[in-house]
């Protein structure tokens, strides 16, 4: 819960007579989507092998709702062997079936699980909203349809990748070992599971702890897609199973999506050995807005670049840049729109926040937010009725920040903005660069050509001029600096799980 | 400081076509994209139950009830107005429409049958749809339709004077028309079904509200597209930038192309989240509609019944 | 009377300048039966530390130059090298080599060069592309130049080596700084003549001779190197450079491939993709 007493009114300061106070009396009724056609087992074990196997380590975790706290299934933790026997099956998988099919076999199998995916949506939606808090909205409209996309933008490029990059005959790694993160848990399986099988590679795969319940139901759709058994293997269990799946010595590839402390520690795991590695870490995204922007249409990007998925974006756009010109203008117009989130329930379908995924990344947050009250930052948050058990954060902004407040500079993973000023151009490059992230950054101005020059100096992966938290299969995310390497989507994603001899 | 309500204070002190060139040039610029993204989120808004029978109430109570064809006689009028005083016959928890609207001839036929009933009377006028004649020919219509008994005139731009840069034109002309009105409620239609872009629809809002227009409305519903969602927010929120920078409140009209209650929920919806609160009345909102009214009114019926409803039922006005 | 020789000091190449180490030290450099050919400076961290801030200031510029301007400096310096051809010749063979193999390896040198070269002004045609995304957005990822790369030089073969390595790092635009072939200096300091002369901008290119052994760990930890080839590292100094570039998140290249490699996927090995989204409206 927030401290009230830091609660500041949401009315915008007004000088004159007319005023815009949001929310109004029409409140909407709860539309809650019904969970009733998902069915959660009391009890998964590891996808290895094409079945369901009890984990060596007859240990079991629970899954909790983080909306209600309430227990949903208890989920295996995968230790040392079976992370063995998931490799084991994924090695001969590789090497009996799936490395020896033509690309045209392996694409008709991706087109299929896209399609098993299209088929089960909502279900799916609706099972990763319970297990990890996100409002159905974004499940159902968002998280779902791309893995899908994704799915079925790489089944094509199965029997193509020769001519994917000029002069490289395409060859795939071997076993690739892929720890994914809780936020978009069924979107980053996508990502990583749809161009390693694309490419030909075989596939041991660990979810986030807090969030399993979706990829143990992506084992159903491959079995029942008729994928040879050890081409998807499934690993459960928190950060030690995820270190034992990396080392693996007859592991080829590694993908890990999650924190930049995480990484680094993979990445001095790997040292010694030649598997390929990509990383895709944290960011501290600058969000810059220009006074010649188009202001309505840069407050709604600031506000998804923020609070889209409870701001548990690695690409967020944590930090806006605002010129000085524009800052009580724009920060009002935030203001207000801050006022019309929706904060609740997920499974309502007028949800626009939801749960934090954990008590641990609530108070990771809380932390965070503290610090920048104590550092002297204004703090603001809308009035917002929160449910009694569950995890939530309101919507958060802070001006007054300076570059040094940790709120400016630590990623923080939640619904919190900080906000700072910049005067021109290269005052904002250099503000939006100082961080060792290089994730993503957004630009708003109406100018063309100060895009072009702010999208040449920003260091970032991805740079979204006039729009932000733009996804799409074809198009390549990743980040600069800190924030990782290797690209996932489009033709220069394929690079991460292909042999290029380099 | 506290300032007086004024239109003036976005205004040039002297008001030339440069002038207005240079302060419409400050408005600021709309992104289609971002724009139409934000529509169709706003679309997913599930309005189920108290909340759904709330608005379609609220969209009865906002409707100007339109006929604006060649071929309405005074009966035709009669009948509308009789449908906008009391749009379900002998059910009392319907409310009656803001008002009906018609062509002048018809005016003095829609006062008599709204009279004493809460019903407003809306004229267009200024030679409707095309406006294509002199200002002093259409200050003297509107003179005309004032002493004819009407309580809202509905004008429309001169949509070619805009295009060609002429904003001293449009913005003269608007206020002549305004001060003919005298107290009437004056709503300017910008028909954006003909306007290039967003950006002209927020320059052109800007000009209507800074000239005097006591709401803003989006078509005359003889031009297609009448009006979009997308539209109607591009406006609602040159109207809360209006509001922010003159203290001045303006109504907004989308009319023209709504046609269903799910519709008109959508369009509440972005007001609602848009503005809110402080618009959510007749008083400031408006949909300018003809067919829209019976399908709000079987929705209302299938909320109270729970079964779907034969159109039938409910009378043609 | 015989005339007595002139014999080159050979020093580090730091900024564009020829310093000697900082530490004053040096080691000999032998042909392969023991023969003492040279002295050369023996590189310190603090020299590395020169080398990457030079490297550093000199990035932006650099990668500030159009392909053109690029691809014409590569190509001067082939030209420079080609004119040099048989010095190269000489320090190769010197250092134990058959003439006919040290012609064929400064030929190939050359050759790189001149094949990189003409990739300056097209390597992003090739690692670039316009995205196809489901929405009205233009898209367009493109390959940008990753920094300041650390090379660990290939013992063997000592000019063709250095030049197969740095040529794909700098043709895009990022700065080097290199651990020179540790028993074959002499090649790697004459081709730092060549640069000089070449129009290459003081910075883009630094040189290190001396123990590999005691600069890996200080390359390998540099915070402001932005990744390391470690093709020319021993398996122990790989695992190091490893383990050091995970401390922030080092490029780390040369896992895999050959000394010679050749391929504009190297090139893009060196370099970031950057995707630019822009809405499409009216």
């Amino acid at each position: 819960m927030q401290d009230t007493s830091k609660v500041t009114d949401t009315t915008p300061a007004k000088t004159t007579g007319a005023t815009i106070d949001l929310p109004g009396d029409w409140r909407y009724a709860p539309s809650r989507q019904s969970s009733a056609p998902v069915t959660i087992a009391d009890r998964y074990g590891l996808f290895i092998n094409g079945g369901w196997q009890r984990p060596a380590s007859g240990e079991w975790f629970p899954t909790i709702n983080p909306s209600t706290e309430e227990t949903l299934s208890e989920i295996a933790v995968a230790d040392g062997a079976d992370v063995g026997r998931a490799v084991k099956a994924a090695r001969n998988a590789y090497e009996e079936v799936w490395g020896p099919m033509s690309g045209t076999e392996r694409a008709k199998y991706l087109f299929r699980i896209a399609r098993m995916i299209q088929e089960r949506a909502r279900e799916i939606a609706v099972l990763e909203t319970m297990d990890g808090g996100k409002p159905i909205r974004e499940s159902r409209d968002f998280d779902i349809p791309q893995a899908a996309a994704h799915f079925f933008y790489h089944a094509g490029w199965a029997d193509k990748l020769e001519y994917a990059f000029p002069g490289i005959d395409p060859k795939p790694l071997g076993v690739a070992a892929q720890v994914i993160p809780w936020n978009f848990p069924f979107l980053m399986l996508a990502w990583k599971i749809a161009p390693a099988l694309a490419t030909g590679n075989t596939v041991v795969l660990k979810p986030a702890e807090t969030t399993s319940l979706t990829a143990l139901f992506f084992a159903s759709i491959c079995d029942e897609a008729g994928l040879p058994p050890g081409v998807v293997n499934l690993v459960t269990g928190a950060g030690e199973t995820g270190a034992g799946l990396v080392s693996h010595p007859d592991v080829d590839k590694v993908a890990f999506t999650g924190s930049t402390a995480v990484g680094k520690r993979i990445q001095a795991d790997l040292a010694g050995t030649s598997k390929k590695l990509t990383l895709e870490l944290g960011g501290k995204g600058a969000h810059i807005v220009f006074d010649d922007a188009a202001l309505d249409d840069a407050v709604e990007g600031v506000v998804n670049g923020i609070f889209f998925n409870q701001g548990h974006v690695c690409c967020a756009g944590s930090r806006l840049l605002v010129q000085e010109t524009i800052h009580d203008r724009f920060v009002d117009k935030l203001k207000r729109r801050l006022a019309t989130l929706r904060v609740g329930d997920p499974l309502d379908k007028n949800t626009d926040v939801g749960a934090i995924n954990s008590r641990a990344q609530l108070d990771k947050i809380t932390d965070l937010v503290e610090s920048g009250v104590a550092d002297g930052a204004e703090i603001f948050q809308p009035r917002c009725d929160l449910p009694e058990r569950g995890f939530w954060f309101v919507p958060t902004l802070f001006t007054d920040v300076s570059q040094s407040h940790r709120i400016a500079q630590e990623e923080i993973f939640g619904p919190v903005l900080s906000i700072l000023t910049f005067r021109d151009p290269e005052e904002a490059v250099t503000k939006a660069n100082n961080t060792p992230y290089g994730l993503s950054a957004g630009v708003w101005t109406q100018k063309g050509s100060r895009i072009l020059w702010m999208a040449d100096r920003l260091d970032a992966g991805v740079v979204w001029a006039n729009t932000f938290n733009q996804f799409d299969p074809a198009s390549p995310f990743g980040g600069y600096k800190e924030s990782g390497f290797g690209r996932e989507g489009g033709r220069h994603g394929l690079l991460a799980y292909m042999d290029t001899g380099i | 400081m506290t300032l007086a309500p004024s239109r003036d204070s976005v205004l040039p002190d002297r008001i030339t076509n440069a002038s207005l060139r240079s302060f419409l040039g400050g408005v600021g610029t709309v992104d289609e994209v971002m724009t139409h993204r934000r529509v169709a989120e706003l679309a997913t808004r599930s309005i189920k139950k108290d909340s759904k029978r709330a608005a379609l109430l609220t969209a009865v109570r906002m409707m100007d009830l339109t006929t604006l064809e060649g071929r309405d006689t005074p009966g035709k009028v009669r009948q509308l107005a009789a449908k906008a005083i009391r749009p379900i016959p002998g059910d009392p928890t319907i409310p009656s429409t803001a008002a009906v609207c018609v062509y002048p001839n018809l005016v003095p036929v829609a006062a008599e049958a709204v009279a004493g009933t809460g019903v407003r009377v809306a004229s267009v006028a200024t030679y409707f749809p095309s406006g294509q004649l002199g200002t002093p020919e259409k200050v003297a219509e509107v003179e005309h339709v004032v002493s004819l008994g009407a309580d809202e005139i509905d004008m429309v731009i001169d949509r070619g004077a805009f295009l060609r840069g002429d904003y001293l034109a449009v913005f003269d002309e608007i206020r002549r028309i305004k001060d003919a009105c005298g107290d009437l409620h004056l709503k300017v239609i910008l028909e954006t079904g003909e306007l290039a872009s967003y950006d002209d629809v927020r320059r052109a809002s800007m000009l209507a509200m800074a000239a005097g227009g006591d709401f803003i409305k989006t078509s005359t519903g003889k031009i297609s597209p009448a009006a979009t969602r997308e539209v109607t927010l591009v406006m609602l929120k040159a109207i809360a930038d209006f509001a922010d920078a003159t203290g001045v409140q303006v109504g907004m009209k989308p009319a023209g192309g709504i046609r269903t209650a799910k519709d008109a929920i959508r369009y509440l919806v972005i007001l609602n989240e848009t503005l809110g609160a402080g618009w959510m009345t007749p008083e400031w909102f408006r949909f300018g509609a003809s067919s829209l009214l019976n399908d709000v009114l079987m929705q209302i019926r299938w909320l109270d019944t729970g079964r779907y409803q034969d159109p039938d039922h409910f009378t043609e006005a | 009377m015989n005339r007595l020789d002139v014999r080159k000091t050979y020093k580090l190449y730091i900024g564009g300048k020829f310093p000697r180490s900082e530490s004053g030290r040096s080691y000999p450099a032998k042909s392969t039966d023991g023969e003492v050919l040279a002295r050369v400076s023996l590189a310190s961290r603090k020299d590395l530390r020169m080398a990457v801030e030079a490297a550093r200031q000199a990035q932006a510029g650099w990668a500030g130059l159009t392909g053109y301007n690029r691809g014409q400096i590569l190509y001067r310096i082939a030209e420079m090298l080609e004119d040099r051809h048989d010095t190269f010749v000489g320090q190769i063979v010197a250092a134990g080599a058959k003439p006919r193999a040290a012609t064929d390896e400064v030929s190939a040198a050359i050759d790189a060069l001149v094949w990189y070269a003409g990739w300056a002004d097209k390597f992003a045609q090739v690692h670039g592309n316009l995205n196809p995304v489901a929405g009205p957005y233009f898209n367009i990822s493109a390959p940008e130049p990753t920094g300041v790369f650390g090379i660990v030089a290939p013992d063997a073969p000592a000019l063709l080596g250095l030049v197969a390595r740095l040529a794909p790092v700098i043709v895009s635009g990022n700065t080097a700084v290199v651990l020179a072939s540790e028993p074959s200096p002499m090649p790697a300091i004459t081709f730092t003549e060549i640069l000089a002369t070449s129009d290459v901008p003081p910075g883009v290119v630094n040189m290190l001779t001396g123990s590999t052994e005691e600069l890996v760990p200080w390359l390998a930890d540099h915070g402001d190197v932005d990744g390391i080839d470690v093709m020319g590292a021993s398996p122990q100094q790989r695992k190091r450079l490893q383990e050091g570039g995970a401390l922030d998140i080092k490029r780390i290249v040369g896992l895999r491939g050959s000394v010679v490699d050749r391929s504009p996927q190297l090139i893009g090995a060196f370099t970031e993709t950057k995707t630019v989204w822009h809405p499409k409206g009216r």
